[in-house]
């Protein structure tokens, strides 16, 4: 018999595949688990709409029911229900301690080029805020590029949406 | 407004054809971080495009991918501005940046707005990403701005800008880049320019056996 908490620590188990540190759990972008006998129905809502890792991700949730002994149904959602606040705490900490600054929190606007060009950004190597945008864009579309001045050492900065 | 599959495949074909056409810059733009920062517009926009076309694609009983590869070039309907291919012309791909995303992001305002719940949730979505596209153009408007080239670049292309949008949109978009409504290059039948691209573009796809998985 699956149960949807078995499925749920079962989907916190599963990494991110691009950003390993960190679970799609963590990641919030499981919105709901609803099991009805072998019945597995996963609400799944994308994160950067052109990431690549989210046929990946998908396989592994369906793998992971399969390995419960469920039958999965992942439907992905089209909506506007993911942003960066979604990520955990937990996981904002993983992101931190792997390198990444974690997405700072969504304001009542949009951001706006003052903002990424301010000094509010920490550096997750050495915690100074003497940090200057080097790149909207990095190396996935969830990241720009920073640099800290203080320990000279360029970092990845989650991108807030 | 066009009926919703004409209004969610001119949208799509918008992104799909301008994330290809950003893409021509992958490995030789002026600098590295624009390589990186082109590469990763063309990655949102066609990512924008694949979610538009799985929306249309269920109500037309069909699948994003055989929308977006295997209609004859004739059917596709993105506007003239996104087909024209600009590489290797800075100040001009530049000038599209910043028109296109001028006029995209009054486009995704007036969804947001929309009665049905899914497109409106859909250009919501799509709208945080596009922030960041509208970042990059409004940081290079500024570098170009002064530019003979970058001010001849928008004075060709302002007529396709306006194409962009519906009629009733056009005064919004004359407003907010400061210049005088002029007569549009309307959507049409796509000419030899974006039948060379559709040709690349779809090459592999026709090539494979119906069916295959990727």
């Amino acid at each position: 018999m699956v149960t949807a908490e078995a499925v749920w620590e079962a989907l916190a188990e599963i990494p991110d595949p691009e950003i390993p540190v960190i679970s799609l759990v963590d990641l919030g972008v499981v919105k709901d688990v609803a099991v009805e006998g072998d019945h597995v129905r996963i609400a799944f809502t994308p994160t950067f709409m052109g990431c690549p890792a989210l046929e990946t991700m998908r396989a592994e949730m369906e793998e992971a029911v399969t390995a419960l002994g469920g039958e999965a149904q992942v439907d992905v959602l089209l909506d506007d229900s993911w942003s960066t606040d979604k990520i955990t705490p937990a996981g904002r900490e993983k992101l931190r301690e792997a390198g990444f600054a974690p997405p700072t929190p969504r304001g009542a606007g949009t951001t706006t080029l003052v903002q990424l060009q301010s000094r509010a950004f920490r550096c997750p190597y050495c915690g100074s805020s003497e940090t200057r945008l080097d790149n909207i864009f990095g190396p996935t579309p969830c990241r720009s590029v920073r640099y800290c001045e203080s320990c000279r050492q360029p970092f990845e900065q989650f991108k807030t949406i | 407004m066009p009926a919703r599959p004409e209004l969610l495949l001119e949208f799509a074909d918008d992104e799909l054809i301008l994330g290809w056409r950003n893409s021509e810059w992958t490995g030789i733009a002026p600098f590295l971080e624009e390589d990186v920062a082109f590469s990763s517009i063309a990655q949102n926009e066609i990512g924008h495009a694949r979610a538009l076309y799985e929306l249309a694609a269920q109500e037309l009983g069909t699948d994003a991918d055989s929308l977006a590869f295997d209609r004859t070039p004739e059917e596709y309907r993105c506007a003239p501005l996104v087909q024209l291919r600009l590489v290797p012309d800075w100040a001009r791909t530049i000038a599209r940046h910043v028109l296109y995303e001028t006029a995209d992001a009054i486009r995704i305002e007036q969804l947001k707005e929309h009665d049905d719940a899914e497109l409106a949730g859909i250009a919501a979505k799509i709208e945080r990403e596009e922030v960041y596209h509208r970042l990059h153009a409004e940081m290079w408007l500024e570098r170009l701005r002064a530019e003979p080239r970058y001010a001849e670049a928008v004075e060709e292309l302002w007529p396709y800008a306006l194409g962009v949008l519906e009629p009733e949109l056009r005064p919004v978009l004359a407003e907010r880049v400061g210049r005088a409504e002029v007569a549009a290059v309307e959507r049409s039948a796509p000419g030899e320019e974006f039948a060379a691209l559709w040709e690349e573009m779809t090459m592999v796809r026709r090539s494979a056996p119906v069916g295959a998985q990727w």
